[in-house]
């Protein structure tokens, strides 16, 4: 993970915009192995058949995106929280 | 700031290119009209798609070159040899021909001017792209913020913005400095090495002035550089750091 080939959670801008419908690069979320909290844009990233995010601080894999002309699945590897700032929330039910 | 907080979807859209403009003999910055574009912070990226009479299509990230100025969406394109989407971009896109391309993209490495503190931009190569976005925004805006940019490139013919980035220096509040790694013009007697401490120590905003820092270009030169912020005493969470990967990219 330390090669120069690595990108950061920048490059998966237009991708977590895709699956979370809003800007994500900003939000921040909390590595379950070492409990660092990083923004997305700041996560490792290595792309390939599968896009793996990893925390910048212990290098654990957090998340893998794996994207086919059909779907896309999302493994939450180890990923402790997620934070979305702005997320307006819905009513709550049964009011 | 919450950045872009509107829940939607990111469609692709019209882009038609309006002017080009050659800036080294392997870089080349490109205007486009965007009918749907509904506007822009410094620092964010598009993703552009090309789509082949086959299908096949190939997408790739660029970095927004300058700040919003109503439908007008700016990229700064490296070749990268090889490469599916740069070699078209600048070998074969004409004026009036159109892409596809999505954004804005990109709440993390943003700067706006307005909130008066001092700012650190590094851009090694082409990674200057963003980072011009928020130096032309500073200008534009007439703000305050101290502003120094150093400024990596292999040698004074791969330098990009060059002249604009000379007249910068006349503006009060802005630094330009730069290093040329491999090699020098006769009679120069700026840097000439990668970036290090030393060098940071010498032109780079001291961490006591507490700049927010914004580094961009390669993933090995973002690393070095950044780690010699770290060194030099800024505090990680004050650095914010875009990769290129090997060559090219966003």
């Amino acid at each position: 993970m330390t090669s120069d080939t690595h990108l950061d959670g920048n490059a998966l801008g237009g991708l977590f915009y895709e699956l979370f419908g809003r800007e994500m690069t900003h939000q921040q979320g909390c590595c379950d192995n070492c409990g660092t909290v990083s923004a997305f844009g700041s996560l490792i990233v290595c792309r390939g058949p599968g896009d793996v995010l990893r925390c910048p601080a212990c290098g654990e894999v957090i998340i893998v995106v794996v994207s086919t002309p059909v779907r896309q699945q999302v493994n939450f590897v180890a990923l402790r929280w997620l934070n979305i700032e702005g997320f307006e929330a819905d009513a709550p039910i049964g009011d | 700031m919450a950045g872009t907080a509107v829940r939607g979807r990111l469609n692709w859209l019209l882009a038609e290119a309006v002017e080009l403009v050659a800036e080294t003999p392997r870089v080349r910055t490109i205007v486009f009209d965007v009918p749907a574009w509904e506007g822009h912070r410094p620092g964010q990226h598009v993703d552009i798609r090309l789509t082949a009479e086959d299908g096949y299509q190939a997408q790739r990230s660029y970095s927004i070159a300058a700040p919003e100025d109503g439908v007008r969406v700016v990229i700064t394109v490296e070749l990268v040899d090889g490469g599916e989407v740069s070699p078209y971009l600048i070998e074969e896109l004409r004026v009036g021909d159109s892409i596809e391309l999505r954004g804005p993209i990109g709440g993390y490495f943003v700067w706006e001017p307005g909130d008066g503190e001092s700012v650190q931009l590094i851009g090694g190569g082409s990674g200057i792209a963003p980072l011009m976005a928020m130096v032309r925004a500073r200008v534009a805006a007439r703000s305050s913020e101290p502003m120094r940019l150093l400024y990596s490139a292999r040698s004074l013919e791969d330098v990009i913005y060059g002249e604009e980035l000379e007249s910068l220096n006349a503006v009060d509040g802005i630094d330009v400095a730069y290093t040329l790694t491999r090699s020098q013009p006769p009679g120069w007697e700026g840097l000439s090495r990668r970036v290090d401490r030393a060098m940071l120590e010498a032109v780079a905003c001291p961490p006591t002035a507490g700049p927010a820092c914004y580094v961009c270009g390669p993933t090995g030169f973002v690393e070095t550089a950044a780690s010699a912020l770290v060194e030099q005493g800024h505090p990680a969470a004050r650095i914010r750091t875009e990769r290129f990967g090997p060559t090219g990219g966003p």
